[in-house]
């Protein structure tokens, strides 16, 4: 390929027209736009960004239902925790293909990233809804590092893993600006930049749950455990698998008119491959959950209400899907995988939920409930990830290859 | 001492690992250790009259609004807790003595041995200084309120009103006491209920009045293990609850329960890079042997 031929001329009007407008003209793009999801989209926003600026002008009290005994709502348990766990795809498919040389997984690669990406940036939008005075976030790096906290350590990690995301993406982007020079570059550089990506989740996915080691008394004994950074890490992993089928399905119909037809993609096949990882994982997940209950030998609360919940969790949304992602498996049903996928994401939030919020301060009688202003504000932000993210694939190399990038790392 | 190279080697290699694994250990121990000479006070609730003349100076102190109903014993009707406005209530306790008088306990920050407050801060903003008090940095505060997440005692309250909002909390007036002076609800209590002194002789102190007027106190130290132990000891002759001191606080200090996780971590950063190298290694080769092994088929299937 000459290089003279890939480049566009990046400001001009016909390779803006071309890759930003699908070729039409600002007007007829713009009237291409007015879709019912749109119009929902449109809705959530013109609700959601007055809530905001209404939570810094007016501040936290007057927009969430936080108080002095619940401190953590609805922009930390869903926003941050949930979304780091679901964002966990990213490091799971990265690994799984460029490390474990699963090559089968490689049309989902792009997807499962972009995924992640999109996921952590909205990790730290959330958070800076969430903080008290998000303008001090920098401070933990260089001016007062609180080197003693797991937080300290989740937010480098999370720093540094964002700016792992946005390497891993670059290609997509640099494929469709045709910068060929640095997108090789950074093509030599992928194996470290996975291996520094996979290690840097393996820490901070962990770190999440080692949050709540420090809230004995406060978090339910049937949910609270020394071993909640493994769970929380090897949740992920199931997360991520679950996100991925998901995600792939949804995006599979969304996005047909996106997908090679020289290169046909068997998602089907994709989706067995990615359930017989989720049976494994979601059983030894089971497993050192059990380990768990045993060690704390607290089986007399099963008879609880609270152990009603605490079944429902561990039986109904993490052995049950397992079991499905086998038979699935077993019966080459990617319908029942997806079920199966679909499951586990929401077992994984709930599980999330149940540690940061629901089964936290059990005990106590002010229980917090989320303003409408706080679920808004999470739906907005939800919101802004699905536009941003259908924005790229319709534009970028996500869903399918560079013709002139076929294979290459 | 004889160093021969393989020991200098052993030491060499001892001392890069634990350089990796003792940035962490010495940074907590940093937080973690108490001087001998901390102070503390100790809460006699036997004593506790219920005037709530604490209350009043601490408002003073910390330029706090005055304390609502003043002098009213109505006041005690409801439970009370601290909130960004006041920093120590007295509550008076469900129980009465064996004589039938009221208890009071005052309720504050513990200002724990080892707090989980300090620990957890990603700033700095809560901090363990030696002499005893956890001091809060307003200048640090990003506002993630983990410190109201893993406080046992629910102590650090937060301005959810304001727009620049800060954590809230009793500072065991740090700066009367880098003065020289004692905290001001120490020095006015009228019934010599709180005493103000060295943690140390404060729980020799507690130990002897419970042991030479037997019967008379529960045969307890709330504090002096409580989350690892806090500068403010209670003792009393009814159980601790009645006075809403809550129960059942794990013993270990709270920055132990993260330790096992956070020294996980150099292992986790050393470890985990080489190891996935070696499997992409792995991986690799497999591909190219299968590569090999195909083409090698092709070419018979040719001949």
């Amino acid at each position: 390929m000459s290089e003279q031929a890939l480049k566009p001329a990046l400001f001009g009007g016909p390779w803006m027209r071309e890759n930003l407008f699908f070729g039409m003209s600002f007007r007829a793009y713009a009237r291409s736009l007015v879709t019912p999801a749109n119009a929902i989209a449109a809705v959530i926003l013109l609700a959601g960004i007055p809530t905001m600026i209404f939570r810094f002008w007016k501040g936290l009290g007057a927009a969430t239902n936080l108080s002095q005994t619940n401190p953590w709502g609805i922009w930390v348990a869903f926003d941050v925790v949930c979304g780091v766990a679901l964002a966990a795809g990213g490091y799971t498919v990265a690994c799984a293909v460029t490390i474990f040389g699963q090559k089968a997984y490689r049309p989902i690669l792009r997807p499962a990233i972009l995924t992640g990406f999109l996921g952590y940036a909205l990790v730290l939008f959330g958070l800076v809804v969430d903080l008290g005075q998000p303008w001090r976030l920098p401070y933990q790096f260089f001016l007062t590092p609180g080197t003693t906290a797991v937080m300290y350590e989740v937010g480098w990690c999370v720093f540094l893993y964002l700016m792992v995301l946005g390497l891993e993406f670059a290609p997509a982007a640099l494929e469709w600006l045709g910068l060929v020079k640095v997108r090789r570059l950074l093509g030599s550089l992928t194996i470290g930049i996975i291996v520094l990506g996979v290690t840097l989740s393996t820490l901070h996915q962990s770190s999440l749950g080692a949050f709540f080691l420090m809230t004995p008394g406060k978090l339910h004994p049937l949910w609270y455990s020394p071993f909640l950074p493994i769970f929380f890490f090897v949740s992920s992993i199931s997360a991520g698998i679950g996100m991925v089928i998901v995600e792939s399905a949804l995006s599979h119909r969304a996005f047909h008119d996106q997908l090679d037809p020289a290169a046909p993609v068997d998602l089907d096949k994709i989706t067995l491959g990615l359930a017989k990882g989720g049976a494994v994982v979601l059983f030894a997940y089971f497993f050192i959950r059990l380990q768990g209950l045993v060690a704390s030998g607290r089986f007399d609360l099963l008879a609880t209400g609270w152990g009603a919940w605490y079944l429902l969790e561990i039986l109904g949304f993490i052995l049950l899907p397992s079991l499905l992602f086998a038979f699935a498996a077993r019966r080459q049903s990617a319908r029942l995988a997806r079920v199966a996928g679909l499951l586990t994401v929401l077992g994984v939030v709930l599980n999330r939920f149940n540690v940061s919020l629901i089964a936290f301060n059990w005990n106590v009688a002010d229980r917090y409930v989320p303003s409408p202003g706080e679920i808004v504000t999470s739906l907005t932000i939800v919101t802004i990830g699905v536009l941003i993210f259908r924005w790229i694939v319709n534009r970028m190399p996500v869903v399918h290859e560079h013709p002139d990038w076929r294979g290459a790392h | 001492m004889k160093l021969n190279r393989r020991s200098l080697l052993k030491l060499a290699a001892a001392a890069g690992t634990a350089g990796v694994a003792g940035a962490a250990a010495t940074t907590r121990a940093s937080v973690l250790s108490a001087s001998k000479d901390a102070r503390g006070v100790l809460v006699d609730t036997t004593l506790c009259v219920g005037c709530r003349g604490c209350e009043a100076a601490c408002s003073e102190a910390n330029a706090l609004p005055d304390p609502e109903m003043p002098g009213d014993d109505a006041v005690f009707a409801a439970r009370r807790t601290t909130s960004p406005t006041v920093f120590t209530v007295v509550q008076k306790g469900t129980l009465k003595s064996a004589a039938g008088d009221d208890r009071y306990a005052k309720t504050q920050c513990m200002h724990c041995v080892a707090p989980a407050c300090a620990s957890g801060c990603v700033v700095k903003a809560l901090e363990k200084t030696p002499e005893g008090p956890v001091v809060y940095h307003t200048d640090r505060c990003l506002g993630c309120r983990y410190c109201m997440i893993v406080c046992p005692f629910g102590v650090p309250k937060y301005e959810y009103a304001s727009a620049a909002p800060l954590v809230k909390k009793c500072t065991f007036c740090a700066e009367r006491q880098k003065k020289g002076l004692a905290p001001a609800c120490t020095e006015v209590c009228p019934s010599g209920a709180l005493k103000f002194g060295r943690r140390a002789d404060l729980l020799e102190e507690a130990k002897t009045r419970i042991y030479t007027k037997p019967g008379a106190y529960v045969h307890k130290i709330y504090g002096e293990d409580e989350a690892g132990g806090t500068s403010w000891l209670y003792i009393s002759d009814v159980p601790f609850e009645s006075l809403a001191l809550p129960a059942g606080i794990e013993k270990k200090s709270y920055p132990e329960l993260a330790d096992g996780a956070l020294s996980a971590v150099p292992f986790v950063i050393t470890l985990w890079p080489p190891l996935l190298m070696g499997m992409y290694t792995f991986s690799k080769r497999r591909d190219e042997v299968a590569a090999q092994e195909g083409n090698g088929r092709q070419e018979e299937g040719h001949v």
